[in-house]
């Protein structure tokens, strides 16, 4: 399998990796199976202001999977919750020129921005 | 830990380079100074000197496996003796039975076989091994029928290495008048084979695994007692009948060359082998959550087949660019496909994912198994860093009572 050059470079140097101390301002998805060979997790933490200013992801899968999601952290940082919620899966596989086989990856990532949006959502209501 | 070349190979049971030696010979069958005649012409001292050859590859074959040079029957490899064997004693004795015993962890060549004899009305019962990879005669004797006419069972597995007891199996097949086929493709010069004493009928060997060229097998065929085939090949009528075809003299003469090595070189090369893959495995066995896949003692000493838990295949296989090393996963796939001879251990899908498979053979360094270690150890590492589920395994989940939230 080849990778394209932005894939190489988030799996060598994966960017937001770790994981954030929950409270109220942070927001958690989880999505995938470890039977499917892909886990995301994604947190992300938002201020007074309703905008992202971190995210932290942790990435059980393939190489494709772990760019998408250390993309994702990049992306979402400085946005508000609803424009986060507009970055779809087309956009990550098109900046990562993600082969059809690893669509899914880009899939998962978009699942993993509304989950963690969500999880925020549920315990700010 | 710098001078190593890489990428490092670590694939010897997908494949084995030539031996320069082999390569030597087999050089010589080639142009109009060498033996380029055609074995089978009767006319002139060109066919009589690649007869010679091959008489004499056939002699370095039987003296490996303690046979008759006439009980050699030349293929295209281990797959076109794995079909003529099977599907050759299957239409020869169909009037006794139609029932063939083999296990799920045979190669693609035995099971796809079976298949097209069960397309074609034949029974076909695929065993499930032990977790460790072995069956037991009591197994076989389970499934056994008065119609079963023929046992398939591999010496040594491809994928995890197991030595499988086919002296008892053998004991247990002649008893009951069952035909009984081994696959040894990957046996030869790393486990003695004597077929003076098992009581194996057939028995399939390729070139390419030993070090002597792709494209060249040999199928064994017993004389006493007798075991008949029926053609899949049919021609000229070459070697008696089985298996029609002009013998390829330098693929022939490489094989020989090769197996004669193996007979002269596999008790000090195995120690070494194992000296090798001994060091590798106690490199990496000290790391968390590793499980090696098929028995230990049982092994062949070139093999390691090893899972790293919480770990993505695919993503390892990424990180260890710098080795060829087969992976537990089919990593060109939407769909993760893991190894069917895993699964059959009944490993789970992600242990059977995050499966490797390093084999160590003639041409492996010390230098080369110490740069793995640390390669293979600093991936894992890395990977696990990354790995929500190695988190949540530290903190005590029990990753089979969480509802995952599949795509
Ligand atoms: C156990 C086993 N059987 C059969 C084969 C097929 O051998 P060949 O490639 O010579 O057809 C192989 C090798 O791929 C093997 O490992």
């Amino acid at each position: 399998m080849a990778y394209s050059e932005k894939v190489l470079d988030h799996y060598e140097n994966p960017r937001n990796v770790g994981v954030i101390e929950d409270d109220l301002s942070v927001g958690t998805g989880m999505v995938g199976a470890p039977a499917c060979g892909d886990v995301m997790k994604l947190q992300i933490k938002v201020n007074n202001e309703g905008i992202i200013e971190d995210a932290k992801f942790k990435t059980y899968g393939c190489g494709s999977a772990i760019a998408s999601s250390s993309l994702v952290t990049e992306w979402v940082k400085g946005k508000s919750l609803d424009e986060a919620a507009e970055i779809k899966n087309t956009h990550i596989a098109e900046e990562l020129a993600l082969p059809p086989v690893k669509i899914h990856c880009s899939v998962l990532a978009e699942d993993a921005i509304a989950a963690a949006i969500e999880n925020y959502r549920t315990k700010n209501q | 830990m710098s001078n190593v070349k890489l990428p490092i190979y670590l694939d010897y049971s997908a494949t084995t380079p030539i031996d320069p030696r082999v390569a030597a010979k087999m050089a010589e069958c080639l142009t109009i100074e060498g033996n380029f005649g055609n074995p089978a012409s009767r006319s002139h001292s060109f066919g009589w000197t690649a007869e010679a050859a091959v008489d004499q590859a056939r002699q370095q074959i039987a003296d490996l496996i303690n046979a008759d040079p006439r009980e050699i029957v030349w293929t295209s490899g281990a797959t076109e003796s794995d079909n003529l064997a099977i599907k050759g004693a299957a239409h020869f004795y169909r009037k006794k039975g139609n029932h063939i015993i083999t296990l799920k962890t045979e190669h693609k060549a035995v099971l796809d076989t079976c298949r097209q004899l069960e397309r074609e009305g034949f029974d076909v019962t695929y065993l499930e091994p032990l977790e460790n990879g072995l069956v037991t005669v009591d197994m076989l004797k389970a499934v056994t029928t008065d119609q079963t006419i023929l046992i398939s069972v591999m010496h040594v597995n491809n994928e995890i290495g197991v030595i499988q007891d086919i002296e008892a199996i053998g004991e247990f097949a002649r008893e009951n008048h069952i035909i009984f086929h081994v696959d040894a493709a990957q046996s030869t010069g790393k486990v003695d084979i004597d077929l003076g004493k098992l009581k194996v009928d057939l028995m399939s060997f390729c070139a390419h695994k030993t070090y002597g060229p792709k494209g060249v097998g040999a199928l064994y065929v017993r004389r006493k007692p007798r075991v008949r085939l029926e053609a899949q090949m049919h021609g000229g009528g070459h070697e008696r009948g089985m298996r029609s075809g002009t013998l390829a003299t330098h693929q022939i003469v490489g094989m020989g060359e090769c197996f004669r090595i193996a007979n002269e070189e596999m008790a000090t090369e195995n120690e070494r082998i194992r000296m090798l893959r001994d060091r590798l495995y106690n490199g990496l066995k000290d790391m968390e959550e590793v499980y090696v896949n098929g028995d230990m003692e049982h092994r062949i000493a070139g093999n390691l087949n090893i899972s790293f838990n919480f770990v993505e295949g695919e993503s390892l296989i990424m990180a260890l660019r710098d080795l060829a090393v087969s992976s537990g996963s089919a990593c060109t796939s939407a769909s993760l496909e893991p190894s069917y001879v895993l699964r059959a251990l009944g490993r789970n899908d992600e242990l059977a994912h995050s499966s490797i498979r390093f084999t160590i053979g003639r041409f492996t360094t010390v230098e080369e198994i110490d740069y793995t270690v640390k390669l293979v150890s600093a991936a894992v590492e890395k990977l696990r860093d990354l790995s929500p589920l190695w988190d949540m395994y530290k903190d005590g989940v029990d990753l089979n009572s969480v509802e995952w939230v599949a795509h």
